[in-house]
C-alpha cells in the first residue's frame, strides 16, 4: 500500500506538470490571438478588404459625333450577342447542338466555345455569338426554356449611320492592339474599341470617356454577391464636326464610282465642309470585323478605297497651279496685267519644246486671257522670267508644300521643289526646263486636294492665311470649348495682283472662251469663279505627238489624264472653296467643273449665307 | 478489504443520489461551449438553424443523454471491459481498412447502414480505457522495467499505424500524445522519453519517404511556407489569418464575419469554426470560448487529481490530455502556428463523431467524479468480479 501511496503521489506530481504544459500552451493561443486581432488587426483588415471587393471597370460610351447642324454620324447602337453560362447549361456540348439549331455554329466555333469553358470559370458568361439580329434573338428567347444557360447580353457597338460616305472623315473604330496597350485598364476591358483612323482617332481620349467602376462583394471564387458602389463614368464627350452631313453624301453620289477626291472649304474660317474620297468602305464592317476575302478585295483594289485620297492623295496641280505662278510673276514684277505673249502651240529652250495644250495656239494672250483659256505657253514665259524659287515661295504661302495640319491623320504634304530641294532629293541641280515644266504645275510638284482648296481659299478670301479644320468646336482631353474667334493672317498679297487673278479665274468659268463655261451657275448671286486642270499622267512621245495625241477614251484607264477643279462661289462675296480631282477622269473642264458647279450649287442651297454670319464674322 | 469497501460503496448509491453526485458545474461549462457552437453554426448557415445548428443540438442533446449514462455506470465495469472495448474498436478500424468507403479523399467511415461511424475517433476513448488499466495493474517498479512497457507501446501503436494509413494524421497525432502523456503520468521515467524523442528525429525521415501521403507532405511543407501556395494548401492558412486578423478586439458582429460569410474561409462550420467566432465576435469572444475550455480542463485535471482510484486518476488525465490536444491543435491550426490538421474544435465545430466521441470521454471523467472515493486494488481487474 505505501508503494500505491508513492505511485499516487508520482501521478499527482506528474499530472500537475501536464496541467502546468497545457497552461503554457493555451497561453501561447491567447498570446497569438492578441497578436494578430490587436497588433496585426489593421494589416488583415485591409487584406480582408481587398479579399472581399473587386473593383470592375464600367466602359464609358463611347461619344458620339454629329455634323455641323447636329445630325449623327456616328453613334452607340445596342448588339445583342448571345452568350451561355456553363454553371446553368450543364451540359454545354448538348446546349450548343440546340443552340445551333438556331444559330448556325462552325465546328471551329465550337472548340473555341468548349475552350473557353475549360478556362473560366463557370459562372462566367462566354460569348457564342455576337451582333445578333432580332429575329435570331427573339427565336431564342422563344426557346429560353429548352437551352439552359443561354442568355441573350445587350453591348453597345459603334453604327456609322452613313458608313461608307463618312468613313475618310470619321474613320473607324477596332479592337485594342496589343501595341496600343498603355496600362490604361479601360483597353483592357473585353470587347473596348478604340479609334483606328480619321476623327475617331484624333479625338480617341475625348470620344473614350472616363471609366466608371462598380465596386462589388465577391466570394472566395470571384463571384458576385452584391454591388456596394458604383460610380458612373463619364460618357465620351460629343464631337461636332464642321462637316454638313447632308453636302458630303450629295458629294459622294455626285463622285459616283469615279476614284476621286473632293473638298470644300469655308474661306473665312477654314471650316471643311465636306471631304470626300472615294470609293469608299463601311466602317461598320470594321467593328464587327472583316472577312480575309473582304479585307483582300479592300487592299487590292486599284482604286484603293482605303486611302483618303482628299489628304493623302498627292498629284500634280497641273493647271491650278497657274493661279500661284501669276501672282509670282506680278509680284516680282516680271509680268504686268498688260504683258502679252504670243502662242504659236508651242515653246522652245535649247533643244526642248514645250507644247501648248491646244495645238494651234492662242495668238497674243494676255494673264487674264491666258488663265481663261489655259494658255500654256504663256506661263512657260512667266515661270521662265521669274523662277522656280519665287514660285515656290508663292505657292507655300498659298499653302502648298507642306502639312496644313487638319485634325484628320494621314495628311501629306506635298512637294513643292526648289533647287536646294532637288539637289537634296536627286542629286542633280535645277533645271531652267523643269521651271517651265512648273509654270504649268506638273514636274515635281505634288498637292493634295486639301491644299487645292485651301490654296483657292486663300486667294477668295482676298488672301488671308486660313487654314482647314474638322471640328466646331476645340476638342480635348478635358472637354469640348467653341472655337475663338479666329482672324488669319494676310499674306501680303497685294490686292491689285489677286484682283486681277481673281478676274481670271471668273473668266475661266463665266466667259463663253473659258475652259469651264459650260459649267457655269447661271443663277446670279450663286455665281462661281474656278480654274480647270488636267494633268497629263504618261509621256506623251514625240512619234505619237507627230502623228495625233491620243484622246483619253483611247487610252487604259490607268494613263488618263487626272481631271481637276478648284473653284469658289459665290463671286461676290467669296464663302465657298472647293477642290476636285479625279483620277484619270480626263479633262479638269469636261470632268471636275461639272462636278464642283453641283457642288457648289448644292453647299449654297444648304448652308445658307444668312444662317451662319457668325461663322463669317469668326 | 479493499474490495468489499468498493462494494459496499456501489451497493450503497442508488442511481438518484449518483446523480446527485454528478458534477453539476461541469455540465453547465459544457453546455454553455455547446451553445456557443449552436450560435456559430446559426451564424454560418447565414441565420439559419438548417443546415447545421439544430442537427448539432440534437446530437449534443443525445451525446449527453449518452454521457450521463456513461458517467452514471459503475467504474469498474469500465475496468472489466477495457480491454474489450479496446478489441472491438481495433477490429472496426480494420474493417475500415477493408470495407470503409473515401470520404473527404480519406478513408475513415464505415457504414452501418443508416449511420456511419468513425471507428478512429472512438480508438481515442477505448485507448485511455484500456492504457489506465494496464497501469492500474501495474506497480511503481513494473513501470520502471523497460519490459513492461512493450504491451502499451503495442497497444497504441496497432491502432496508430491503422489511422495513419487511412490516412487521417490529425487522429494518429491525438492519439499518440494522449498516450504519451499518460505514460508519463503512468509514471515511465524521464530519460525514456529522451530516448524516443531521438528515436523519433531518427526515424522521421522513414516516415517522410514511406507513412506520409503526398497531401500531408504538402501539408507540412506550405506549414514551413505558408505564402508558397496562396491558392492550395496555404490558402487555407492565410485565408483564416485574415478572418481572424481582420475581426480585431470586438470582431464584427454576430452573424456579420465577412470573410467566412462570403466563402473565404473554408469549412467555416467544422475545422475552420473558431476562426468565424474570432472574426465575429473579435479577441474577446474569443477569450470567453477559451476561457470556458480551460474551465473544462482546471476542473478535469482536478477530478482525475481527487481519484482515489488509480484507473479513474488515468482515465481523467487521459481525457483531459485528449479534450485539451483537440482544442490546442484545432486553435493553433487556424492561427497558422501549426500545420493543417482535421481535428475539429471540441463541442463547437459542426459534427457528429467527434461531438460523441467528447462526451463519451466526458462521461468517463464524470464517472471517475462520482467514484472517485471508490478504491480498486492494483490486482482487481474486474475480470474475477
Amino acid at each position: 500500500m505505501h508503494r500505491d501511496s508513492e505511485r499516487h503521489k508520482l501521478f499527482s506530481r506528474r499530472a500537475l506538470m501536464l496541467g502546468a504544459g497545457q497552461g503554457v500552451l493555451m497561453s501561447a493561443l491567447v498570446g497569438r490571438m492578441y497578436y494578430l486581432q490587436v497588433i496585426e488587426a489593421e494589416r488583415y483588415k485591409t487584406l480582408a478588404d481587398e479579399n472581399r471587393i473587386n473593383f470592375r471597370l464600367l466602359a464609358p460610351p463611347r461619344g458620339p459625333i454629329v455634323d455641323r447642324v447636329g445630325a449623327a454620324m456616328a453613334d452607340n447602337q445596342q448588339n445583342y450577342r448571345v452568350v451561355i453560362v456553363p454553371e446553368q447549361a450543364g451540359d454545354v456540348e448538348r446546349t450548343l447542338s440546340l443552340l445551333s439549331l438556331i444559330v448556325p455554329l462552325s465546328a471551329g466555333e465550337r472548340r473555341r466555345i468548349l475552350r473557353e469553358v475549360k478556362r473560366k470559370r463557370a459562372f462566367v458568361p462566354i460569348t457564342v455569338r455576337e451582333n445578333l439580329d432580332w429575329s435570331d434573338v427573339a427565336r431564342i428567347e422563344v426557346n429560353t426554356p429548352d437551352l439552359p444557360g443561354v442568355l441573350i447580353d445587350v453591348g453597345q457597338s459603334r453604327h456609322y449611320t452613313f458608313g461608307p460616305e463618312t468613313a475618310h472623315v470619321l474613320g473607324y473604330v477596332a479592337a485594342v492592339s496589343e501595341k496600343e496597350l498603355t496600362g490604361d485598364p479601360l483597353l483592357e476591358l473585353p470587347g473596348f474599341r478604340i479609334g483606328k483612323a480619321g476623327v475617331e482617332r484624333v479625338y480617341d481620349m475625348a470620344l473614350r470617356g472616363a471609366g466608371g467602376s462598380s465596386q462589388v462583394e465577391v466570394n472566395a471564387l470571384g463571384r458576385v454577391i452584391r454591388e456596394l458602389d458604383r460610380q458612373e463614368g463619364q460618357p465620351g464627350a460629343e464631337v461636332r464636326l464642321t462637316v454638313d452631313l447632308q453636302l458630303q453624301r450629295f458629294v459622294m453620289d455626285r463622285l459616283g464610282d469615279e476614284s476621286a477626291a473632293a473638298v470644300v472649304v469655308d474661306v473665312n474660317t477654314g471650316e471643311v465642309l465636306s471631304l470626300v474620297s472615294t470609293p469608299s468602305f463601311d466602317p461598320n464592317d470594321f467593328n464587327t470585323g472583316l472577312s480575309q476575302a473582304e479585307w483582300e478585295s479592300l487592299v487590292s483594289n486599284p482604286k484603293s478605297p482605303l486611302t483618303n485620297k482628299a489628304i493623302a492623295g498627292q498629284y500634280a496641280p497641273g493647271s491650278t497651279f497657274k493661279m500661284a505662278v501669276a501672282l509670282a510673276g506680278l509680284e516680282k514684277g516680271v509680268i504686268t496685267s498688260d504683258t502679252h505673249v504670243f502662242c504659236n502651240g508651242k515653246i522652245k529652250l535649247g533643244n526642248s519644246t514645250f507644247h501648248c495644250w491646244k495645238h494651234g495656239g492662242h495668238g497674243s494672250v494676255d494673264l487674264q486671257t491666258s488663265l481663261e483659256q489655259s494658255c500654256d505657253v504663256f506661263f512657260y514665259e512667266v515661270a521662265r522670267r521669274t523662277g522656280i524659287e519665287r514660285i515656290g515661295a508663292m505657292a507655300r504661302r498659298l499653302g502648298l508644300g507642306a502639312s496644313l495640319g487638319l485634325d484628320l491623320p494621314g495628311e501629306k504634304s506635298g512637294l513643292v521643289p526648289s533647287n536646294k530641294w532637288k539637289k537634296k532629293a536627286i542629286g542633280s541641280s535645277w533645271q531652267l526646263g523643269e521651271t517651265l515644266i512648273a509654270g504649268i504645275g506638273q514636274g515635281y510638284i505634288l498637292t493634295t486636294p486639301l491644299q487645292l482648296a485651301i490654296m483657292t481659299a486663300r486667294l477668295a478670301n482676298g488672301g488671308r492665311a486660313v487654314t482647314p479644320r474638322m471640328t466646331k468646336d476645340v476638342v480635348t482631353e478635358d472637354g469640348v470649348t467653341p472655337y475663338p474667334p479666329t482672324q488669319y493672317d494676310s499674306l501680303g498679297l497685294i490686292p491689285d495682283h489677286l484682283a486681277l487673278v481673281l478676274g481670271g479665274m471668273e473668266r475661266v468659268v463665266n466667259s463663253p472662251h473659258g475652259t469651264a463655261f459650260r459649267s457655269r451657275i447661271k443663277e446670279n448671286t450663286q455665281r462661281m469663279a474656278g480654274k480647270t486642270g488636267t494633268v497629263q499622267v504618261r509621256r506623251i512621245t514625240k512619234a505619237e505627238r507627230e502623228t495625233r495625241v491620243l484622246k483619253n477614251s483611247e487610252l487604259p484607264w490607268k494613263e488618263r489624264d487626272h481631271a481637276i477643279f478648284v473653284g469658289f462661289a459665290p463671286l461676290d462675296k467669296p464663302r465657298f472653296a472647293v477642290s476636285i480631282v479625279v483620277e484619270h477622269g480626263g479633262g479638269g473642264s469636261s470632268t471636275a467643273a461639272p462636278i464642283a458647279r453641283d457642288i457648289l450649287e448644292e453647299v449654297q442651297r444648304l448652308v445658307p449665307l444668312a444662317a451662319n454670319t457668325s461663322d463669317r464674322e469668326a | 478489504m479493499i474490495q468489499s469497501d468498493g462494494l459496499m460503496f456501489q451497493s450503497k448509491m442508488s442511481i438518484g443520489q449518483k446523480l446527485l453526485h454528478l458534477h453539476w458545474l461541469f455540465v453547465v461549462l459544457l453546455v454553455l461551449t455547446a451553445c456557443i457552437g449552436f450560435a456559430m453554426l446559426y451564424s454560418a448557415a447565414g441565420g439559419n438553424f438548417e443546415p447545421w445548428a439544430s442537427r448539432q443540438m440534437v446530437r449534443f442533446g443525445i451525446g449527453l443523454f449518452a454521457m450521463i449514462v456513461v458517467a452514471l455506470t459503475d467504474i469498474r465495469l469500465w475496468l472489466r471491459y477495457a480491454y474489450a472495448f479496446y478489441f472491438i474498436m481495433l477490429v472496426m478500424l480494420v474493417a475500415v481498412e477493408v470495407a470503409g468507403f473515401v470520404g473527404m479523399g480519406a478513408q475513415r467511415w464505415i457504414s452501418f447502414g443508416i449511420f456511419n461511424v468513425q471507428p478512429s475517433e472512438f480508438m481515442k476513448a477505448a485507448l485511455v480505457i484500456a492504457l489506465a488499466r494496464y497501469f492500474h495493474g501495474g506497480s511503481i517498479e513494473d513501470v520502471g522495467r523497460v519490459t513492461y512497457l512493450f504491451p502499451p507501446i503495442l497497444m497504441v501503436a496497432a491502432p496508430a499505424v491503422l489511422i495513419l494509413r487511412q490516412p487521417d494524421l490529425g487522429t494518429t497525432l491525438m492519439i499518440g500524445l494522449a498516450s504519451l502523456a499518460m505514460f508519463f503520468a503512468a509514471g515511465v521515467r524521464m530519460w525514456k522519453f529522451g530516448v524516443l524523442g531521438v528515436l523519433g528525429l531518427i526515424s522521421a525521415p522513414v516516415a517522410w519517404f514511406t507513412l506520409l501521403r503526398d497531401y500531408q507532405k504538402q501539408r507540412i511543407l506550405t506549414f514551413i511556407n505558408p505564402e508558397s501556395d496562396t491558392l492550395g494548401s496555404g490558402y487555407h492558412i492565410i485565408q483564416s489569418k485574415i478572418a481572424l486578423g481582420s475581426g480585431g478586439l470586438f470582431g464584427k458582429g454576430f452573424m456579420l464575419g465577412t470573410q467566412s460569410h462570403l466563402n473565404f474561409l473554408p469549412e467555416k462550420q467544422t475545422d475552420f469554426i473558431f476562426t468565424m467566432l474570432a472574426e465575429e465576435l473579435g479577441l474577446v469572444g474569443g477569450l470567453v470560448l477559451i476561457s470556458l475550455y480551460v474551465l473544462l480542463l482546471v476542473y478535469g485535471l482536478a477530478i482525475s487529481l481527487s481519484s482515489r482510484n488509480h484507473f479513474g486518476r488515468l482515465v481523467g488525465i487521459g481525457v483531459t490530455v485528449t479534450f485539451f490536444l483537440y482544442i490546442f491543435i484545432n486553435i493553433a491550426m487556424v492561427m497558422g502556428l501549426i500545420p493543417v490538421v482535421g481535428v475539429p474544435l471540441p463541442l463547437v465545430s459542426y459534427g457528429g463523431t467527434a461531438m460523441l466521441t467528447i462526451l463519451f470521454g466526458f462521461g468517463l471523467l464524470l464517472c471517475v467524479h462520482i467514484h472517485r472515493d471508490v478504491t480498486i486494488g492494483r490486482r482487481d481487474g474486474g475480470d474475477e468480479m
